[in-house]
């Protein structure tokens, strides 16, 4: 019919430029916070900050928190909060201790298992909140307690009364799955950028950035699963409903209950994630391990453009939001300033960063 | 052969003690649009929610088609060609146009991917055929108008091929002619056979739109009627006192009667 196609015409007339949708993007907050907090140490840190090694320097603290920061972030894009990761990277680092240290598995069946106890805790805080109908917050704020208890109890249990538990890196060293997890990737190929010449090397000859740190590569994997997840499948869209209107989903025929399971379990998962990594790198684990980690992993996930009232956010702003935060933990060091800055540097990102996505956001919605 | 879309058979809902919806039978049949009205608590949004499968009966049967049906979700209830909207034109506020109305039934490619381009696309053709000036297919749903959102809500409707539609106030967050509007698409709907119970404290639009009325107080059905039968002081006796005036009589059979 010539009407019909008359209004496709104007349709597509009408559709709006690619900048001015990037403009509306939730990530977009995160991406200029990277930009600006980059030109702030150019402007004050030291040249070498910016250096390959530099750059590995602030990106490798920036990984660990990340994992944990997107998937707070698809938690409360579905509507939810988890208080109780950073415990749970300090439950889930006993656990896998004490599994390929004090019953000497290997990781091949290690690391599963600490990710199935990490989504049973998950589970039991997802069916409690949406069983009680409590607000996540308060269900998951005795979770930090509980976890954090049991860790130190259990590890002064296992090890006979100290609160760390060593020899990790033995029990795993040469396991095949080790290099999954600690040390540094794509060895060969940092070793070969050396060679022509194109990275620096130590005087021994060892280039100075022996490869891609694998947490990196982790943080990575994650953001581009989340991402795809929340943008390219219909549990995504679940995902946004079920926060932003959990009636509404669920009248629509979205299974909400489950979803927010699901994402209490891999948010648990992530802090597993994070656990294996960093208790393999170190080679012990301890009680304090992820010790402030939840509000960290909310500071990056709200930087990214998530907000708090649930069903609107991104991945992506996440991935970014924490390399603000690794930038600035680690950047710091690499200035004259006093390094104590770093809480009020972090308070002050976290506070633009919040009225800056708050503007969009309305623009977006058309909020008044 | 004509039957019934569907039969609500001595439905009972109790809680507790209290009976909220007490042995009511209803019927509901191709191209009719029945009101359902009553005071707040006379049994009649619960009533709707046992038949959106958002509730299950204490006892009583339902019928689809003549078949005996049980809903223990409302997505039991959307397979059987029942679909409700609601008053709270309840969207997913930061998901566009096509997203809302695919959401939970979503379009997938073969790869199992959100084929977001065809359900753009479908989206466009059937908010087209409900309303010509709906563009704003990419915005998410919090910004457009109340008028703009309810057609979102019809169309899910009829999108998936829907017998029976139940809408609670659809125009009770509207405006004027965001009202006729809606008015609009339920004559539209009907003529297309579907089978609407529209529940409303409007007594204009009830009788306006509708083809029957019921009515409850307390739980049961006190007054089933053509619209024709009653004048709008009957029906708001059988609101209020939970009966017709002492003198009444088919308001039809009267007019002709004075001929």
């Amino acid at each position: 019919m010539p009407a019909d196609a008359a209004m496709a015409m104007d349709e597509r007339v009408k559709t709006e430029p690619f900048l001015a949708r990037l403009m509306k993007r939730p990530e977009l907050g995160a991406i200029g916070g990277v930009i600006l907090v980059t030109i702030f140490f150019l402007a004050t840190a030291d040249s070498s900050m910016f250096t390959l090694s530099g750059i590995m320097n602030f990106l490798t603290p920036a990984a660990q928190l990340g994992i944990l920061g997107i998937a707070a972030a698809m938690l409360m894009i579905g509507g939810e909060f988890d208080l109780s990761i950073g415990s749970m990277v300090a439950f889930a680092g006993m656990i896998f201790g004490v599994l390929t240290v004090n019953l000497g598995l290997p990781l091949i069946l290690s690391i599963p298992a600490t990710f199935v106890f990490a989504a049973l805790v998950g589970a039991v805080n997802g069916l409690i909140v949406i069983r009680s109908g409590l607000p996540s917050f308060i269900v998951t704020l005795a979770g930090l307690f509980i976890l954090r208890g049991a860790s130190l109890v259990g590890l002064k249990l296992f090890t006979g009364g100290s609160t760390q538990l060593r020899g990790v890196r033995e029990a795993v060293e040469g396991d095949m799955l080790t290099p999954l997890f600690s040390g540094d990737a794509f060895g060969f190929f940092f070793t070969w950028l050396a060679d022509i010449g194109l990275i620096e090397k130590f005087r021994s000859g060892t280039p100075k950035v022996p490869g891609i740190p694998v947490e990196i590569l982790w943080f990575v994997l994650v953001a581009l699963v989340a991402t795809y997840v929340l943008l390219r499948t219909a549990r995504g869209n679940w995902i946004f409903a079920a926060g932003g209107d959990r009636n509404a989903a669920s009248n629509s025929g979205v299974p909400v209950d489950k979803v927010k399971i699901a994402l209490f379990m891999a948010t648990a998962c992530a802090a597993a994630l994070v656990a294996i990594i960093t208790v393999i790198d170190s080679g012990s684990t301890d009680a304090r391990r992820g010790f402030m980690k939840e509000f960290e992993a909310i500071i990056t996930a709200v930087i990214g453009g998530c907000l708090l009232t649930g069903g609107y956010g991104s991945a992506i702003g996440a991935f970014f939001g924490a390399i603000i935060f690794g930038m600035v933990t680690i950047g710091l060091t690499y200035t004259s300033f006093d390094q104590d800055w770093f809480q009020v540097f972090l308070g002050g990102m976290l506070l633009i960063a919040v009225l800056f996505n708050n503007a969009i956001r309305k623009r977006v919605t058309g909020e008044r | 052969m004509t039957r019934p879309l569907v039969e609500l058979i001595d439905i009972e809902k109790h809680f507790g003690g209290i009976r909220a919806v007490d042995r009511v039978s209803l019927d509901l049949w191709p191209g009719e649009v029945v009101g359902v009205l009553g005071h707040n608590g006379a049994g009649k949004s619960c009533l709707m929610r046992i038949l959106s499968g958002a509730m299950t009966p204490s006892a009583g049967e339902i019928r689809v088609n003549g078949s005996p049906a049980s809903f223990s979700s409302p997505n039991d209830a959307r397979a059987a060609g029942i679909e409700t909207i609601y008053q709270t034109l309840a969207l997913a506020d930061h998901l566009d146009a096509a997203a809302n109305l695919f959401l939970g039934r979503e379009l997938k490619t073969r790869f199992g991917n959100l084929d977001d381009a065809r359900m753009l696309a479908e989206a466009r053709t059937v908010l087209a055929r409900l309303n010509p000036n709906f563009k704003n297919l990419r915005d998410p749903v919090s910004s457009l108008s109340g008028g703009q959102r309810q057609v979102i809500a019809i169309a899910r409707a009829i999108y998936f091929d829907t017998k029976i539609l139940i809408m609670d106030e659809p125009t009770a967050a509207l405006g004027p002619s965001e009202t006729a509007m809606v008015a609009d698409l339920i004559r539209q709907l009907r003529d297309e056979g579907i089978g609407i119970f529209l529940v409303s404290h409007d007594m204009h639009d009830v009788f306006e739109l509708c083809d029957r009325v019921v009515v409850m107080n307390k739980g049961r059905l006190v007054g089933a009627h053509a619209i024709h039968e009653v004048s709008k002081d009957d029906v708001l006796s059988l609101i209020v006192k939970g009966e017709l005036p002492a003198d009444w009589s088919a308001r039809n059979l009267m007019a002709e009667a004075a001929q």
